[in-house]
């Protein structure tokens, strides 16, 4: 077999979106993964496409990724199951309106259309949200999508346009332009990019990506209408309390008719498995906000492992000691969101042109004396 | 002594059935002929598949509360039991 230029490790979202997007610009590319493409962190997701602004190298991220976003869903809308229903960031008190003011004044001096809401107007725009509420942002042009569907298509995509694929086959380790599976065998290529979300601390010890935890639950489908994905104003800022458990209320319309439940953060919990105390809390916070939820039918609940950093940014680009490993990965809750951009950073910085946003708050050299 | 009245009567679709007393919604669909308790996204008949309340497949509505798995819930005299839903 001839040697690929580019192997990338994990065909999750943003792995597979790095292949894709190699191969594209004429790399011969290979993606490898465990399981198949979006079984894993990405099957797990929400799948919000959604402008976040806690920093301005986020919204950077965030805003040449939806732009890609809006290219790539206007051949497939079908194919995502997406659907352009706005996000509504509710406030609950004037203190939350304020941040919500802010927001919305941030994402629409970036053009990305964000309208503030009044109590009264949120109240006849959304009626299943509760009474009283102090007003909200509407974010007018986010969406939400099904990304295993979509990281499917992406490795289809490299494989259509020449690339190669090997599912179902581990990873044991990386060493500097090459990767060694499970069974042994030993691959040598240009360049390795470990996009294998939690699993890339393991792989690359160095590079600390671990494990934070979340909780979802999705109803029965319902003749009930929810126009907007809602999410608290508390989503992102929620301190974690003394259990190490953050909950903020995030609901999604699917196009199915089910309303999808979120969310939560758990740090330093290693197993998968439901909690009922923990699934209770974000049911509760999801009730307070859309109380008929609490009449409705939860069919299925699952966890998921986000992959998260010590600063809340994920790690895009070249390792600090191995020249020819690259990084895409601990983008914790917002990888459905960046795969795009990441994707076109990591190109930018591998074939040494400029880059379309600052590589510097993403380098992997930031964690050079964070144990992992 | 007369012997105790051993049967329910139950309204599916409209049509009245009877059936013994403590048997599940899905045998009354089943004495009734209606064998289709919901559509899918797509359209597809659906009805009871596990008929231990793992698959979801059996949701019917009961005395006008949706979402009520069929497989789950016992007969009782005079209740109302509708299929078809497409959600």
């Amino acid at each position: 077999m001839k040697h690929p230029d580019v192997i990338v490790v994990g065909a999750g979202i943003v792995g597979a979106a790095c292949a894709a997007e190699l191969q594209a610009l004429g790399r011969d590319v290979l993606l490898v993964d465990g399981g198949v493409p979006g079984g894993g962190v990405t099957a797990a997701g929400m799948g919000h496409l959604v402008a976040l602004d806690e920093t301005d190298d986020e919204l950077d991220l965030c805003l040449l990724s939806l732009a890609r976003w809006d290219a790539y869903l206007s051949t497939r809308t079908d194919l995502a199951e997406h659907v352009r229903c706005g996000t509504l960031w509710v406030a609950e008190d004037d203190a939350q309106m304020a941040h919500a003011r802010v927001r919305a004044q941030r994402l629409g001096r970036r053009g990305w259309d964000a309208v503030e809401l009044s109590g009264d107007a949120l109240a006849r725009m959304e009626p299943a949200l509760r009474a009283g509420l102090a007003g909200a942002v509407r974010v007018v042009r986010d969406g939400v999508v099904y990304p295993p569907a979509v990281a499917r298509d992406l490795a289809d995509t490299l494989v259509a346009l020449g690339g190669q694929t090997r599912f179902g086959t581990a990873v044991a380790r990386i060493d500097d332009g090459a990767i060694t599976l499970a069974s042994g065998e030993r691959i040598a290529a240009g360049d390795v990019v470990a996009a294998a979300g939690t699993a890339v601390t393991r792989l690359l010890p160095d590079i600390p990506v671990f494990p934070r935890k979340g909780h979802l639950a999705i109803t029965a489908r319902t003749p009930r209408r929810l126009s907007h994905q809602v999410v608290s104003m508390g989503y992102g800022q929620t301190a974690a309390g003394s259990d190490a458990l953050a909950v903020a209320a995030n609901v999604q319309p699917r196009i199915t008719g089910q309303w999808l439940i979120g969310s939560c953060r758990q740090d330093g919990i290693r197993h998968a498995d439901v909690d009922p105390r923990v699934l209770a809390q974000v049911l509760r916070s999801a009730i307070a906000l859309l109380p008929c939820l609490a009449d409705m039918k939860i069919i299925r609940s699952w966890t998921g492992m986000r992959p998260a950093t010590y600063d809340g940014r994920p790690v895009i680009g070249r390792h600090p000691a191995l020249p020819h490993v690259w990084v895409a990965a601990g983008h914790e809750g917002l990888g459905v969101t960046t795969a795009f951009g990441t994707a076109q950073l990591l190109a930018d910085l591998m074939l040494d042109r400029p880059a379309s946003i600052a590589a510097i708050p993403y380098s992997p050299s930031r964690f050079a004396h964070v144990p992992a | 002594m007369s012997p105790p009245d051993l049967s329910s009567r139950v309204v599916v679709d409209g049509v009245a059935v009877d059936v013994p007393r403590g048997v599940t919604v899905v045998a009354a669909l089943v004495a009734a002929n209606s064998l289709c308790t919901r559509r899918s996204v797509t359209g597809q008949r659906r009805f009871a598949f596990c008929g231990i309340g793992q698959c979801q497949e059996c949701r019917v509505t009961v005395d006008g509360c949706a979402n009520q798995l069929a497989c789950g819930t016992i007969c009782a005299d005079g209740m109302t039991i509708a299929t078809g839903g497409d959600w």
